[in-house]
């Protein structure tokens, strides 16, 4: 049947018909598709790359002409005006939340790299070592990243609020101190400029602890245990053999880890906005984007100026991640 | 990446696409809508203009045969989202269907929500009538041809209201786009029973109030109790301080951007707050006006500027009874006489799209009727009718008192987010301007001012 295809100067095919030869013998293959195997292929490659192109690539794109525009988002599209890069030359000298919002997003990519991360990777070690009780461990740690941030941020306000929440009541009974919780006197800590930000990143961080810890839980659960016992008949410790033989099997995972975690960092919005709408010291940019999007007389190219700004924060880590990926991919 | 870029995306799309954005802002309130508009081809319009919605002014017992005949139905969108006003909404919207015969669809929609998609809203199916606010927020709208003219309802029933009301529905082009329902007034608020135990008196001028306010800091009271987590609340605030420093017409044209912040006009009511904030609640960044207004239901602060509405916090009636207010004190200056106040309207607007507009119209004729408004303000006591046939005799005193303040007033202002545009008055403009304010008073004004302004003229032209 394929024979007659195959020029008389090609290798013989093997058993299993896998070939390292060239041009002629793929056609073959090829041709070898019934209309059936066509569709499957085509509808496998083209709804995702249709849902790709139109729900991200687009607008994506749509945002950046945006950016460049003028626009109140009523009437139709000659209602859009081009003013070149006055959006972005506002963004950068009369816009005060602006850089404050840039401020706040490296700020919380900082303590989410360096702290929130680090805990939830050292929970999961330790809960790797199957000690009493690490099922309920487990739970604890878990239970905040089943909640949405926005109940996350409706907790924490109970427990920060002046003068009837948990923090400062439980201060002023330890301390039998009534100033902690008296108007004027009592820490303010979600009010407070400069303050709030962290008050927030330790919210943000319950919650991101356990997500990590999860994550890394089950890299360390895939790894063989021979490797563990050879490190010890080798006379490493605990410390040695999780840095210098665990960590480095678990590259992949500790890739996973850390994508996660800017993801985490550069979307951070809900529990911004339910505290105190991204006012006041928790300017950050995604939610400069929403406020300039949202109401009347919303400002759209001047958001989309902004969606731009973190489109290409975020694409650093996106062509990292790629770039990892690519590389560690069998070929 | 994939799930933050595709959240991006749908934000982005939803201000392109009016009809994208209805899946996920307006929803279900507007599926409806369509369904109400499409299932009865308005029949009202059939029955002949003005003729269905007339009778309803009359006032008297017997509404339209024609209408009632045609019977017809409207949607409504309403941003009454809160139990009590829902309620008391519903009621008017029964008087009016037992009155003309016309069904109105209440579709109602949490308020913070409604006013974020308002936008897209009003392009896409909108309601036939919506509620919303008078002033600069009316007069967008009508600018950007998203509202219907309702002149011509306004020729029928503009009798019943004052100057005041009917500048407050105009548009910028003349004709009418808004019917009043209620308003309340900017106001210092006590308790009276809490005064009458420390000896207070109410101050009529500023130095009376410094006075009594150094009072209340020796009997270790907060004298003014103060939130503003929400970003608006310090807007009544410099309302009122700019208007009695510097007059209504200034306020104005200041809102309109006609006056500039630079101005040193300006500049002294920020003086004049950073020397009074001492006497205000320390930390009021991190508190919402709920919590303010508890401080003062509480007896931890002497008394409260805001909205009448602070009275909602008084949910037990003997507390509300024990509630009262004065206008905020003179400054002996030229204004005084004007004694110009915030009391920002409640009201209704028909949109442009409106399937059934004369059913719509004669909705706003019965909103227009003091019936209309007793039936609601009977569960809002913190409120006054817009129109003058309203029965007052079942007023409470706090509304009584309400009334007497805002006809006392020579000049009305809405308020700062209500007079100026919007995404200057907004979280990113004024909101965080005012925040930052109060977060640092002692800052260069100039500067500050300086801020304020370049981002006013940072702003695309307002068209």
């Amino acid at each position: 049947m394929t024979a007659s295809a195959v020029p008389p100067y090609a290798p013989p095919a093997d058993a299993d018909g896998a070939s390292a030869s060239g041009r002629g013998r793929r056609r073959t293959r090829y041709s070898l598709l019934t209309q059936r195997d066509k569709l499957t292929i085509g509808a496998m490659v083209g709804i995702p790359a249709f849902i790709h192109i139109f729900l991200i690539w687009l607008p994506a794109l749509g945002s950046v002409v945006l950016s460049f525009t003028s626009w109140n988002g009523i009437g139709g599209l000659d209602k859009i005006k081009w003013i070149g890069l006055k959006n972005y030359e506002n963004l950068a000298s009369v816009y005060q939340p602006f850089w404050p919002a840039v401020q706040h997003n490296l700020l919380w990519l900082a303590v989410f790299l360096f702290i929130a991360t680090p805990l939830g990777m050292l929970m999961a070690v330790l809960l790797d070592q199957n000690i009493r009780g690490t099922r309920i461990y487990q739970s604890v740690l878990y239970m905040p990243v089943v909640l949405s941030l926005a109940v996350v941020g409706f907790i924490w306000e109970l427990m920060y609020s002046p003068g009837q929440g948990f923090i400062n009541n439980l201060l002023a009974t330890v301390t039998n101190d009534p100033r902690w919780v008296t108007p004027g006197t009592a820490i303010d800590w979600t009010g407070t400029k400069g303050l709030n930000l962290f008050a927030v990143l330790v919210a943000a961080s319950w919650r991101h602890v356990g997500y990590i810890m999860v994550l890394y839980l089950a890299g360390l659960k895939s790894v063989d245990n021979t490797l563990r016992e050879a490190a010890a008949i080798d006379g490493a410790n605990g410390r040695q053999t999780f840095f210098r033989v665990i960590f480095p099997v678990l590259a992949p995972i500790n890739v996973v880890v850390l994508v996660v975690t800017i993801i985490e960092s550069l979307r951070a919005f809900d529990i911004v906005y339910v505290t105190n709408k991204g006012l006041n010291g928790l300017e950050l940019l995604s939610v400069l984007i929403v406020t300039n999007l949202l109401g009347e007389a919303s400002l759209v190219g001047f958001g989309s100026a902004i969606a731009v700004v973190l489109l290409l924060i975020s694409i650093g880590p996106i062509i990292f991640y790629l770039y990892r990926t690519m590389r560690t991919q069998p070929t | 990446m994939a799930e933050h870029d595709s959240l991006q995306s749908v934000t982005r799309r939803q201000v392109l696409k009016g009809g994208a954005a209805l899946a996920a802002l307006g929803g279900v309130s507007a599926f409806l809508a369509a369904c109400g508009g499409g299932s009865s081809p308005s029949p009202s319009a059939s029955t002949g203009g003005g003729g269905g919605a007339s009778p309803s002014t009359g006032g008297g017992g017997g509404a339209s045969p024609s209408t009632a005949a045609g019977g017809g139905s409207i949607t409504f969108g309403s941003n009454y989202s809160d139990d009590v006003p829902k309620k008391a909404m519903q009621a008017v919207v029964d008087g009016f269907k037992a009155k003309s015969g016309i069904d109105v669809t209440v579709n109602t929609v949490e308020h913070g929500k409604f006013q974020d998609t308002i936008n897209a809203y009003l392009q896409a199916t909108p309601d036939d009538a919506f509620t919303w606010f008078a002033g600069y927020r009316m007069r967008f709208f009508a600018a950007q041809g998203l509202a219907s003219d309702i002149s011509d309802v306004w020729g029928k029933v503009g009798s019943n209201y004052s100057d005041a009301f009917k500048t407050a529905s105009t548009g910028d082009d003349g004709k009418q786009y808004f019917i009043p329902f209620y308003n309340y007034p900017w106001v210092v608020i006590y308790r009276k029973s809490f005064w009458q135990e420390k000896g207070y008196t109410i101050p009529k001028t500023i130095d009376e109030f410094k006075t009594l306010a150094e009072k209340m800091k020796s009997d270790k009271l907060i004298p003014l109790a103060f939130g503003d987590k929400d970003g608006w609340p310090a807007m009544g605030t410099f309302d009122i301080l700019n208007m009695r420093m510097n007059g209504y017409d200034f306020h104005v044209s200041l809102m309109a951007g006609k006056d500039k912040w630079t101005d040193p006009k300006t500049k002294a009511v920020f003086q004049k707050w950073a020397e009074l904030l001492p006497y205000f609640d320390p930390q009021p960044l991190g508190k919402t006006w709920q919590e303010a207004a508890q401080d003062m239901i509480n007896k931890k602060a002497g008394m409260y500027f805001l909205g009448t509405f602070a009275g909602e916090q008084a949910t037990d009636k003997a507390v509300h009874d024990d509630l009262d207010f004065f206008p905020f004190p003179t400054f002996g200056t030229q204004y005084d006489a004007e004694a110009a106040i915030d009391a920002p309207i409640d009201g209704f607007m028909v949109s442009a799209k409106a399937k059934t507009v004369d059913g719509a119209k004669a909705f706003m004729e019965y909103l227009s009727t003091g019936e209309a408004q007793g039936i609601f303000l009977a569960s809002s006591p913190n409120n006054v009718a817009a129109g003058k046939d309203a029965d007052t005799s079942k007023y409470s005193p706090f509304q009584q008192k309400m009334a007497e303040i805002i006809g006392g007033a020579q000049k009305i202002a809405q308020f700062l987010d209500r007079d100026t545009r919007p995404d200057f008055a907004g979280a990113n403009g004024m909101q965080g301007f005012l925040q930052d304010f109060l977060g640092n008073p002692s800052q260069d004004l100039d500067a500050f001012l300086g801020k304020i302004q370049s981002f006013y003229d940072s702003l695309p032209p307002a068209s």
